[in-house]
């Protein structure tokens, strides 16, 4: 056992607005990855708990994103050990990591444009889909019973984030703020246990934010559903998760509620500079 | 206000996601297939049968089967041509080895044969996109071609090199052959345009289609929700080649009877596929047919205004025609680069409001 893990980790506890917290879902031992010359993350380890919002933040170019890529499966860290629920995850292609039931949105929304909202949000099931190529071509009993038992689970989503209007409309032709909702929702169709978010509220205005903090809430709290959240607003980090990850030149600086992490002298520093004298 | 939505309410998924969900489009569909299918077989010409309508439902077929790679999985290939060569030549093959089979089995296997050529070329697509692409599928085009005029065993060893089609019946019908009458013709290559638009339908509106379309858009958010980039590739390339081949197979059995590969099935054919399927409208299925009826019937049109009309020698007339066609296709790619289908998409909704201004 890693020397990071004490058996009080492991303690399920249940939180002061009634969530619960279980044990450790994916545990991140020594990573460090390293891109040719530059070293982008450097033998950080923490742990992400069942139920729990745990954000990770940092400066611009701490290696926040590449964290979320080395757990969504884009990069293969050179050093260290990605545990998910209690096993050891050998290298997996990300398509192969969204099967394990890991979703995620990106900074730059990743939507398919040429697609409707519904679509789009359907393709968030396509794990789950399993009627086979010439039954879909035939349309007949099995494939198109499939559509729509899908169909409503998807629909029930697009009740849940409010955007039963926009169901036939070609999602190039949505606002920035709507497209961030249209992508968490494809994320959520895969019913994620682990949901990564890169970066939800980057560019949005107040409005918007206090929605999607509102529905990253709700998603957490009704589905169960653990989240991993990168996010520059100070504010909004504080008042979502449970825990935070603090990096800086792609080493971790911090690790602990958010009051802990606000009273770290190395977060404070690397957020507010140091006199060098 | 003729055209319009309004009141045409749905209340089940099933029903909200068919084909023509409006009502009018449904009757106008239907209507369309009664006239095709009963009307039209009695009162053609064989002129028309023959030189017009096959040749646009054969061509229909081949941009359906393009229009799933290009507009639909986003691959380029410029080997249209050379697939078709591979359904040619499996159809002449099959049925002079068995020529008790039917050949309208002989004709879906051909198909089927080219979806396995398809899917060996297409595995450059995994490494390689866009113009890259384009490159590695034009040599399947040169190889193909190559490979049917090098080797004597597939036209049989006949001294031309030609392949040349053998009289078949169907239900004691001769379907190919000289002695075809025209609208057995006709009707054959429309049975099988309009079943193969079904099934392209089916497929795209569905997983696989979605599959295709995400890997399109955009090939990392498409692995990241779970689409296996290799899988969607090739099952691509794989449905596109059985489309061309049997495309191929109806273009050498039912309409031109004999076929030398190179004149037949050349460069040429790929580009003018690839042009059907641009100009008609990436990722649509109506697009394919537009765009096929587009380039089918234009010259058509053009020579009948220009020789018939205007008396104008054939050879001027000819480089003429290709000059206006030329340019037609020009102008309708900056005026509308989605093509035809986004022309008629835009018609559709003007004529909700149509004839109020509001």
């Amino acid at each position: 056992m890693n020397e990071h893990m004490t058996t009080a980790d492991f303690e399920p506890y249940t939180t002061a607005d009634g969530r619960r917290i279980g044990g450790v879902m994916m545990d991140l031992r020594n990573i460090t990855l390293r891109f040719g010359g530059v070293t982008a993350i450097k033998d950080i380890s923490f742990d992400i708990r069942e139920g729990e919002i745990r954000a990770i933040i940092g400066p611009n170019g701490a290696g926040k994103s590449s964290m979320l890529n080395v757990i969504s499966g884009f990069y293969v860290p050179q050093e260290g050990e990605v545990w998910f629920r209690g096993k050891r995850r050998p290298a997996l292609r990300p398509y192969q990591v969204a099967r394990l039931g890991i979703a995620r949105t990106f900074q730059n929304i990743a939507l398919f444009d040429g697609m409707t909202v519904l679509d789009n949000i359907m393709t968030g099931r396509l794990t789950m889909m399993k009627s086979g190529l010439v039954s879909q071509a035939l349309w007949w009993g099995p494939a198109q019973r499939e559509e729509i038992e899908h169909r409503e689970k998807v629909e029930r989503i697009i009740d849940f984030l409010e955007i039963q209007n926009l169901r036939k409309t070609p999602v190039g032709r949505l606002p920035y703020g709507l497209k961030k909702r249209v992508e968490l929702a494809r994320a959520l169709a895969a019913e994620p246990s682990l949901l990564l978010l890169d970066e939800p509220m980057a560019g949005m205005n107040v409005e918007e934010k206090e929605d999607m903090s509102r529905f990253i809430l709700d998603v957490n709290d009704e589905f169960g559903t653990t989240i991993a959240l990168i996010e520059h607003d100070m504010g909004v980090v504080m008042d979502l998760s449970d825990r935070v990850v603090v990096m800086d030149y792609g080493r971790k600086i911090g690790d602990g509620t958010p009051s802990e992490v606000r009273n770290n002298q190395a977060v404070i520093d690397a957020y507010l500079g140091v006199a060098h004298d | 206000m003729i055209y319009r939505e309004a009141g045409d309410f749905k209340t089940t998924y099933q029903a909200d996601s068919q084909t023509f969900p409006l009502r009018l489009d449904r009757l106008g569909y239907y209507a369309l297939l009664a006239v095709a299918f009963l009307v039209i077989p009695f009162v053609v010409s064989d002129y028309w049968a023959t030189s017009v309508l096959v040749p646009f439902l054969i061509y229909a077929i081949a941009a359906l089967g393009l229009n799933i790679l290009v507009g639909y999985g986003g691959q380029v290939s410029l080997g249209t041509g050379g697939f078709m060569a591979v359904g040619a030549y499996a159809t002449y093959k099959l049925t002079t080895a068995f020529p008790d089979v039917s050949i309208l089995v002989h004709v879906i296997v051909s198909g089927l044969i080219t979806a396995l050529v398809g899917m060996l070329f297409g595995l450059p697509s995994l490494r390689i996109k866009g113009f890259y692409l384009a490159v590695a599928t034009l040599a399947a085009q040169f190889f193909l071609i190559w490979l049917f005029n090098k080797v004597p065993w597939f036209y049989n060893y006949s001294a031309s090199g030609q392949i040349t089609m053998p009289e078949r019946t169907v239900l004691g019908q001769i379907v190919t052959g000289p002695a075809t009458p025209a609208w057995v013709k006709y009707i054959v290559c429309l049975t099988f345009a309009v079943s193969l638009a079904w099934l392209a339908r089916n497929l795209t509106r569905g997983t696989v289609g979605r599959k295709w379309m995400a890997i399109r858009d955009m090939d990392i958010a498409a692995e990241i929700i779970g689409v296996n980039p290799l899988q969607a590739k090739i099952s691509a390339f794989a449905v596109s080649s059985f489309f061309v081949g049997i495309a191929g197979s109806l273009f050498f059995a039912v309409y031109l009877g004999a076929a030398e590969v190179g004149e037949s099935f050349g460069i040429n054919k790929s580009f003018l596929v690839l042009f059907m399927v641009i100009i008609g409208g990436l990722g649509s299925i109506f697009g394919s047919f537009a765009g096929a009826a587009f380039l089918v019937l234009l010259p058509v049109f053009l020579k009948n205004v220009l020789v018939g009309g205007f008396g104008w020698p054939t050879d001027l007339a000819a480089h003429i025609e290709l000059m206006i066609v030329g340019a037609l296709i020009v102008f309708f790619l900056i005026v509308e680069p989605h093509g035809l289908a986004q022309l008629w998409r835009l018609t559709k909704e003007k004529l909700r409001l149509w004839p109020f201004p509001h």
